[in-house]
């Protein structure tokens, strides 16, 4: 038994048919909050969880009933999902997995929580991450390492890790993720659900820790394509406390069967995702999937985006740029950790944020800080601003000719607790993903097989705000590989 | 590239308002050296006629009413993750001299 077939059995039904079935008084909302906090009880030794919000999933999934019994459904109505501790929501502390924000109560709501709650759907509890976001492993979480769910000795990716892993473990039908160079593609590669990554701007980013502003994401991590649909359906548009956010596609991101086809469609397999640097068993899984959607219909040719080699260094200029600045608000006086003793106000700042950040925090403040400098702001900061046009023109002229692009999401099957200590090498495990960041198209991970029962992922790419082809693509893509 | 100084390492960590150990110092030295030598590869491309991209939806000033909007964070709350308070106040080192 694969291990995708295991995990199957713990699954949820997929989010429409779980609506359908409260509205029908098949099952009550309270009851679906109690399997979901029952499952992330049982399934505590992966340590996804940093809190459950318990007593505040239940008294909502009471109200929700009621609302329910008055005939007023919501369109995720009962649904229990779970979020990235980064984003503010009630019910338990909000840390970013940080020790500076370590007992933060939210004073109020991101966007994308509450338009969730609108619709019904019951935050359960709140997933690991790496610090701030800074990782692609859960391994710089302050707290601790969640552990993947097909090898514990392994890591889950990152930063979504915490996620992740709540999906694939059955803890809820979907989580709510931030996506800023990769971290809901690449955990959901490694861990082996959906991860997506809307275009930017499609989804406010109100009440969201933030990483690096220009490139920082909020999407679902899911077990279906249809699931993460429905999802960003529910928490895209324009907001007002957001001032970044686009229009929404006037026919919406909920699948129409009858358009989710491979038959005509043209997808270029990025050659430069393809050599060098990939694991050969990912490759084999690639090529596999690649013969799956010709035989389906697809056509498939090779493409080469000669600037997708400069991505990585080009996003660890400007992510560590944006990063030092965002992180410089936590100075130890409003909010936060706070060393009281200090003699002075300056000191007060140092001693807080020495304190309260962790190595790798520290490391990207301070590369952010040396690119941001006078003397280095042109030859660093603007130069990768500018190669970044170079590779966002690149992707503007190669849509033009297919519909989508596919490769792999990460470079290797998730790799050991421990195993990147180097942090550079880290850095590497981001190489496909962080280019769709800097350009703010729309991409996803999909589960596209296994090598040593250990999932690979297949990322597929489109066109700014063509999320809702990306998604018909990806729902087909699905099913083919399935 | 050469390896950081440590003078430098320090200076960075000054202006980042950071107090590092002797430990993280020579670490740093290390770490930030490899890093800034792999983003170094930049440098050599040739980006003649294009403009740097500083945000990619395209948008400008965009504009909402400037009126005071309810979204249920109180005094009470949001003081409650103060560190220090007095009075209703955040309280904080002394300012100025």
């Amino acid at each position: 038994m694969s291990p995708f077939d295991r995990l199957r059995k713990s699954e949820w039904p997929a989010i429409a048919d779980i609506v359908d079935q409260v509205s029908t008084g098949k099952i009550t909302a309270v009851q679906l909050v109690d399997r979901a906090l029952k499952s992330i009880d049982e399934n505590n030794g992966y340590r996804a969880i940093i809190a459950p919000t318990s007593n505040r999933a239940k008294q909502r999934a009471k109200e929700v009933d009621k609302q329910i019994a008055k005939g007023k459904i919501g369109r995720l109505a009962g649904v229990p999902f779970i979020t990235k501790d980064n984003f503010l929501a009630f019910g338990a502390d909000t840390t970013a997995a940080s020790n500076i924000l370590k007992g933060f109560d939210a004073p109020y709501q991101s966007t994308a929580i509450e338009r969730l709650e609108a619709e019904g759907a019951i935050c359960v509890a709140k997933a690991n991450l790496d610090a701030f976001g800074h990782g692609s492993s859960t391994e710089n979480s302050d707290f601790f390492t969640t552990l993947n769910p097909h090898d514990k000795q392994r890591v889950p990716g990152g930063s979504s890790g915490g996620p992740a892993a709540a999906v694939v473990l059955g803890m809820a039908p979907f989580a709510l993720g931030t996506d800023t160079g990769g971290s809901n593609r690449q955990p959901a590669s490694l861990s082996g659900c959906v991860g997506y990554k809307p275009t930017y701007g499609l989804v406010s980013r109100s009440g969201v820790v933030a990483m690096a502003s220009s490139t920082d994401t909020i999407g679902p991590l899911a077990s279906r394509v249809d699931d993460a649909a429905l999802i960003i359906d529910v928490i895209a548009g324009q907001d007002k406390l957001d001032s970044t956010t686009i229009k929404t596609d006037p026919k919406g991101y909920v699948l129409d069967p009858a358009d989710s086809r491979l038959v005509g469609r043209k997808i270029g397999l990025v050659k430069q995702f393809m050599g060098d640097g990939l694991g050969s068993d990912v490759k084999q899984v690639i090529e596999a999937a690649v013969k799956k959607f010709e035989k389906a219909g697809a056509k498939v040719e090779i493409i080469s985006l000669p600037s997708l080699s400069l991505a990585l260094a080009a996003y660890y200029i400007i992510v560590p740029a944006e990063i030092s600045s965002n992180l410089s608000r936590y100075d130890g006086q409003r909010y936060g950790y706070s060393e009281v003793g200090a003699n002075d106000l300056v000191n007060s700042y140092i001693l807080s944020r020495s304190n309260g950040f962790n190595a790798e925090n520290k490391r990207r403040i301070m590369i952010g800080t040396h690119v941001l400098s006078s003397g280095y702001y042109d030859a660093y900061y603007k130069q990768a601003q500018t190669v970044r046009t170079k590779i966002i023109n690149e992707f503007k002229d190669v849509f033009k000719k297919v519909d989508v692009l596919i490769g792999p999401t990460a470079p290797t099957t998730a790799f050991k607790i421990g195993q990147n200590s180097d942090p550079l090498e880290m850095y590497l495990s981001d190489i496909m993903t962080v280019a769709a960041s800097l350009a703010g198209i729309p991409a996803i991970s999909i589960p596209a097989g296994t090598s040593k029962n250990l999932p690979v992922g297949l990322q597929i790419m489109a066109a700014s705000q063509h999320d809702r082809q990306l998604l018909q693509i990806a729902k087909a893509a699905g099913e083919v590989l399935a | 590239m050469a390896k950081l100084s440590r003078e430098y390492v320090l200076k960075l960590a000054q202006l980042a308002r950071l107090k590092l150990t002797n430990d993280e110092i020579e670490l740093y030295r290390d770490e930030l050296s490899e890093i800034l030598g792999y983003v170094d590869q930049l440098q050599k491309v040739d980006v003649k006629n294009l403009v740097p991209t500083y945000q990619v939806t395209g948008l400008s000033s965009v504009m909402r009413k400037d009126e005071v909007v309810n979204y249920g964070a109180n005094q009470a709350k949001l003081l409650k993750n103060v560190p220090a308070v007095e009075a209703s106040q955040i309280k904080v080192k002394r300012v100025l001299g």
